[in-house]
């Protein structure tokens, strides 16, 4: 996978989002089925959220946050870099990307567990 | 493979979505604190226009963006092409869109 | 192996598949990764194919992947790319293979023309030459690009290129954005629509493997930006 071509920062950027994305849009149909049991099956969904009390669904949810933010910030360097004028820290973007998504998703830890 | 049109499509429903995934973000962590519960999700949205419009927004735009990510990733990884390809982004999109508005609909229905 | 030797794996192949083959190659100093595929041919195995003629760094004919990197083998000192005392040589990824280290390089001309890369003159002979003013933002930006040898390091550097055979890749769309830039071309509008169609600057990821390997230090990631923001502006334009 990581051919010597492909280890360089931004290189890593693009695979950081490109999971991100493909992980969002997968574990999206499971998030709409759980919201729509509030119509179906309400006792079900109380039993599904009370779940979320258990240490590894903390670490998953702290996953998936991860996975939004990064996506997010990695998103927005992307629209910048290719709709306003040029800057040539895309690096430093991408670096700055990941941190913002670490603090972010480390936030919503904090508060969940 | 993608074109001028299905660029803009990823770049605006991305743009759409900046301001409503920080709002996400910031509501997932203020609702995090003491648990989840059904009753308190629902106190919340139902009933209310502003988060039907909101959540409403999101689904359609997700549904897009996802949708054009996802043929993207098929088309550079297994090579699905042309018809094919088209297919599967659209009907992505129609499944999303199906799934994501019965879920708005849950939790806000008037 | 002495210390005066390099442990050298040459790709030997053609369309249909091949594998690498090991010689034993004397180090000398000033050596060039070209020096060494030369060597090769000349000492150990005449058949040995490949491609170069300047051998400065002007022609662009010498591209080759060197220990998995696309690379200008006349200019890179083999020293600087030693893994231990081995070096391996392999034709440039994302394009047909004719024979063991020379490429098809077809593909990479055709999509040169296809995003629009000839001049399209605003003059006949008969009308004065027209001053270009160097210090003009379009003709600054223009100059950036300008350098290019046609190398094809960029179009072996790229995964966008691997994944999308349709794809233009960073050398014919930097090409583009620099004739958009040139006060002499006369058809923007007919750039921004070749570069716009299934396998344009679209679908560029920004990976940044061209502007990182390009030999000569030219940024094909910031030119494919250019030519997305024109075209989104022209869209927006257009819809107006």
């Amino acid at each position: 996978m990581i051919r010597p071509h492909r280890s360089h920062p931004l290189w890593f950027a693009f695979a950081l989002h490109r999971v991100s994305g493909l992980g969002l849009a997968l574990f999206l149909p499971a998030h709409f089925y759980l919201l729509s049991l509030a119509l179906t099956d309400p006792v079900s969904l109380d039993s599904y959220l009370a779940l979320a009390e258990n240490p590894l669904v903390k670490v998953a949810e702290f996953g998936l946050v991860f996975l939004l933010a990064v996506h997010f910030f990695g998103g927005l360097r992307l629209m910048a870099l290719e709709w306003l004028p040029w800057s040539g820290r895309q690096k430093s973007l991408a670096a700055g990307a990941v941190a913002a998504a670490f603090f972010v998703s480390g936030t919503f830890f904090l508060q969940a567990v | 493979m993608l074109d001028m049109r299905l660029y803009m499509l990823q770049r605006i429903t991305a743009l759409i979505m900046a301001p409503l995934t920080l709002g996400h973000i910031a509501v997932m962590i203020y609702a995090v604190q003491d648990g989840l519960s059904a009753a308190e999700i629902l106190g919340r949205t139902q009933g209310s226009l502003a988060w039907f419009l909101f959540y409403g927004i999101f689904v359609v735009a997700v549904s897009l963006h996802a949708a054009i990510g996802l043929r993207v990733i098929l088309h550079e990884t297994l090579g699905v092409k042309e018809a094919a390809l088209s297919v599967f982004t659209w009907s992505v999109c129609v499944i999303l869109l199906a799934m994501g508005g019965r879920a708005v609909w849950a939790v806000t229905f008037l | 192996m002495g210390r005066d030797e390099l442990d050298v794996s040459i790709w030997r192949g053609d369309a249909n598949g091949g594998r690498f083959e090991d010689f034993k190659v004397p180090a000398q100093d000033s050596q060039t990764v070209l020096d060494v595929v030369s060597w090769v041919q000349q000492n150990e195995d005449p058949t040995l194919s490949y491609r170069y003629a300047c051998r400065v760094g002007m022609c662009g004919s010498c591209a080759m992947m060197v220990n998995g990197v696309p690379r200008w083998t006349c200019r890179t000192h083999v020293k600087k790319v030693l893994d231990g005392q081995k070096v391996t040589v392999a034709p440039l990824r994302n394009l047909p293979v004719i024979k063991d280290l020379a490429t098809d390089m077809d593909p990479f001309f055709d999509k040169w023309v296809k995003a629009a890369g000839v001049h399209h003159p605003s003059k006949t002979r008969d009308d004065p030459i027209e001053a270009v003013n160097p210090a003009s933002p379009a003709r600054v930006e223009a100059d950036t690009g300008i350098e290019c040898i046609n190398c094809s390091v960029c179009y072996a550097a790229c995964d966008t290129v691997t994944g999308n055979a349709d794809y233009l890749g960073p050398a014919a769309l930097q090409r583009a954005w620099t004739l958009y830039n040139d006060a002499k071309d006369a058809d923007q509008q007919t750039i921004l629509d070749a570069v716009s169609g299934n396998g344009g600057c679209h679908n560029c990821h920004s990976q940044g493997s061209c502007t990182l390997y390009c030999p000569n230090e030219l940024n094909p990631m910031k030119a494919i930006a250019g030519l997305k923001r024109a075209t989104a502006a022209s869209f927006f334009k257009r819809r107006k």
